[in-house]
């Protein structure tokens, strides 16, 4: 039985589990169609041109973990950004972790999809909110499907949330292989502002799929900050399914820093329904080691006077290889658009691989509309310079490298994210200097 | 510090240099004079360790040892410095942490230990007052939109916190103009010692005004033709390079 049937078949158990009579098991039952129907997404589709699943389908992968599992904080600690005080949704293979979590119902709700699903006090935000923005591609329906578990944040109006939300996902590797489909909402009321830490991480060396799906509403003047840590053991996989629905004077940006995993593919779609809306999309990549990481990203421009702003950098080494697939669509209503995309790559071995490609479909005609991609080597007069002054071979390429994508860690707000993240390239590079600019 | 015995080198299988004879002492500062392509650049550059020239006779001895295997990095570990005539643009890098790394990369490399945080830091403040460079220069991108007069007072800068044994200056003056040219021959002459030595390359005879050479060289198509005093660089200002040529030829 391959993965498909499997998932297809295990579907009737789900709906033992579950409350089938309800809302939201309708849109799962028309979820789980979609998925039977189309199955995987396969290489001859235009957006899976340059990444294929077959090879991380191939596995026997557990769809539901057999047992609970528990981990000490201290197991798992250097995976949080701890130096800072935050809210915590921890997961472990899929199930919530009371002991590691620090949630609120403190005039916000951050808590747990499960009890925004069966509590009757959420209903009116499942209702009005639940797959509102997720698309129904074969992925993303396939979570749809199974969607039970995952991160639940509600900031209603007039409120900053005070401290980041960490969402963290463990996996133990208790099964021989794991698939994971957590499901994240995300409602951001007026005026309200909220940071949020994604992380998905597998302790052992089994393999883990994760196909995860996050909605985020933001409502009108709210701001929403979303950081995603990718930096994953070699067999864990994932696929982000990323939704972000945005109203007037909103402003929302989403990092992703990708360091590590087998195969990463980041679907970030970003819709602005109303005017003066800002939405940055940036991300730092890593990779070497026959890793693979796609950036494949939208944004729909649906009203006049707003921006986007995208910027990527990639560093590919090894056998490593790319994609970076950015889509901008301006409706003819969307006069005035500032767009921009730039999508930066160094490849720093013969043998690695980066795809490219922007693509912008403009109906509006009063717009401003940019996009650059390139694909570079290390600058050899750089690199004679930095070792004419005593740094070495190795430790030059580094800075070279840091430097090269510095400008997307500018933007960063939580400090010590930051850090950490200088940390995590400068291990990357395999240097001891500090980046601490 | 530096013998240079009838080095001969190229890039690319076309030869450059072609017989060098150089010897250069602790305390004395050299200057080297020749017209566009003489090979001026090519002597820095190799003295410096560039992987791309290939030395294909003649050794460089650098206090006593024959440094031609010697990595840049290793040149610059046992003190030589190079300013460059074009220095390179390095967004992303400031230049407060492109100094802090270099010092500390080259201590480790000695096997010391990296300099005390406020050690650094009193020593940026000094040396940036003492060539009057603004403070937020120093968090700015390495030579990122400076000005050809910035660049090479932050090529002197670096120096001035390196603290050299031999500074090899390409070209330094090119592009300054004479308050910029006085800022960074003060700080030349401020960092000279009985120890250590100074290398100027230069096409005119303008900043040897302010940085006092003990001796002039000219190169013309790969070798030194004459040497003399600081009085040949004036020789050579008023009546241009020809009349080297017709004498040498001759």
């Amino acid at each position: 039985m391959n993965l498909k049937e499997k998932l297809v078949s295990s579907f009737l158990a789900f709906e033992n589990q579950v409350e089938v009579d309800t809302y939201v098991h309708d849109i799962r039952s028309q979820a789980i169609k979609v998925f039977e129907q189309n199955g995987f997404p396969k290489k001859k589709e235009e957006a899976w041109k340059y990444t294929s699943l077959n090879k991380i389908l191939k596995e026997d992968y557990s769809v539901f973990p057999k047992q609970e599992n528990a981990l000490e904080y201290h197991e798992v600690k250097r995976y949080f950004v701890h130096e800072i005080d935050t809210y915590k949704i921890v997961f472990i293979d899929g199930k919530y972790s009371s002991h590691l979590s620090d949630t609120t119902h403190d005039g916000m709700d951050v808590c747990l999809m499960s009890a925004a699903f069966n509590k009757p006090k959420y209903r009116l935000i499942i209702e009005n909110y639940f797959n509102k923005a997720a698309e129904s591609d074969s992925l993303t329906s396939l979570n749809t499907a199974f969607s039970r578990e995952g991160a639940y944040i509600h900031i209603p109006k007039n409120k900053l949330a005070g401290k980041p939300i960490q969402i963290l996902h463990f996996s133990t590797g208790d099964e021989s292989a794991l698939m994971l489909q957590p499901r994240n909402l995300i409602v951001v009321d007026e005026n309200s502002h909220v940071e949020i830490l994604e992380r998905h991480q597998s302790l052992t060396d089994n393999p883990v799929l994760t196909n995860s799906v996050t909605e985020i509403f933001a409502n009108k003047r709210a701001i929403v900050d979303y950081y995603k840590v990718q930096n994953d053991k070699d067999k864990a996989s994932l696929i982000d399914n990323t939704y972000v629905s945005q109203k007037q004077q909103s402003r929302v940006s989403v990092h992703t820093f990708s360091f590590g995993g087998k195969l990463i593919r980041n679907n970030l779609n970003f819709y602005q329904k109303g005017e003066h809306i800002e939405s940055t999309l940036k991300g730092i990549t890593i990779i070497g080691n026959k890793q693979h990481v796609d950036h494949n990203t939208l944004v729909h421009h649906q009203e006049p006077n707003c921006e986007s702003h995208q910027d990527y950098k990639g560093i590919f080494g090894d056998y490593a290889t790319g994609v970076f697939n950015g889509k901008v669509i301006v409706d003819k209503k969307a006069q005035k658009t500032n767009a921009y995309q730039a999508n930066n790559n160094l490849l720093i071995d013969d043998k690695a691989t980066i795809n490219t490609k922007p693509q912008l479909e403009i109906f509006a005609d009063d717009v401003k509309c940019s996009h650059g991609c390139t694909i570079g080597q290390l600058d050899n007069r750089a690199m004679f310079y930095l070792r004419s002054r005593g740094i070495p071979e190795k430790e030059a390429r580094a800075i070279l490298m840091y430097g090269f994508a510095n400008n997307v860690l500018e933007s960063v707000r939580i400090r010590e994210l930051k850090r950490r993240i200088n940390q995590i390239i400068a291990n990357k590079l395999g240097v001891n200097i500090g980046f601490d600019l | 510090m530096l013998r240079i015995n009838n080095l001969h080198a190229g890039v690319e299988g076309k030869s450059i240099l072609k017989g060098i004879d150089l010897e250069i002492k602790p305390g004395e500062i050299h200057a080297i004079m020749g017209p566009n392509g003489s090979g001026k650049s090519t002597l820095a550059s190799v003295v410096a360790g560039k992987e791309e020239y290939e030395i294909s006779e003649g050794e460089i001895f650098y206090e006593g040892e024959d440094i031609e295997e010697l990595s840049v990095e290793e040149r610059a570990h046992k003190g030589i410095f190079m300013s460059f005539q074009y220095p390179v643009e390095i967004p992303g890098v400031t230049v407060t942490n492109f100094i802090k790394t270099a010092i500390n990369e080259t201590r480790k490399a000695q096997g010391k230990k990296e300099m005390p945080a406020n050690e650094m830091l009193k020593m940026l403040r000094d040396k940036s007052e003492m060539l009057d460079i603004d403070r937020k220069f120093l968090s700015r991108s390495l030579n990122e939109g400076f000005s050809g007069g910035e660049k090479k007072r932050n090529e002197i800068f670096q120096m001035a916190m390196l603290e050299p044994k031999l500074a090899i200056l390409d070209e330094t003056d090119s592009g300054l103009d004479i308050d910029a040219l006085k800022i960074v021959a003060n700080g030349v002459n401020i960092l000279r010692s009985e120890s250590n030595a100074v290398l100027v390359i230069t096409h005119y005879q303008r900043l040897l005004d302010y940085i006092i050479p003990d001796y002039v060289h000219v190169l013309m198509d790969g070798k030194i033709v004459k040497s003399g005093g600081k009085e040949l660089a004036h020789e050579l200002e008023e009546k241009g390079y020809d009349w080297i040529k017709d004498e040498v030829s001759v």
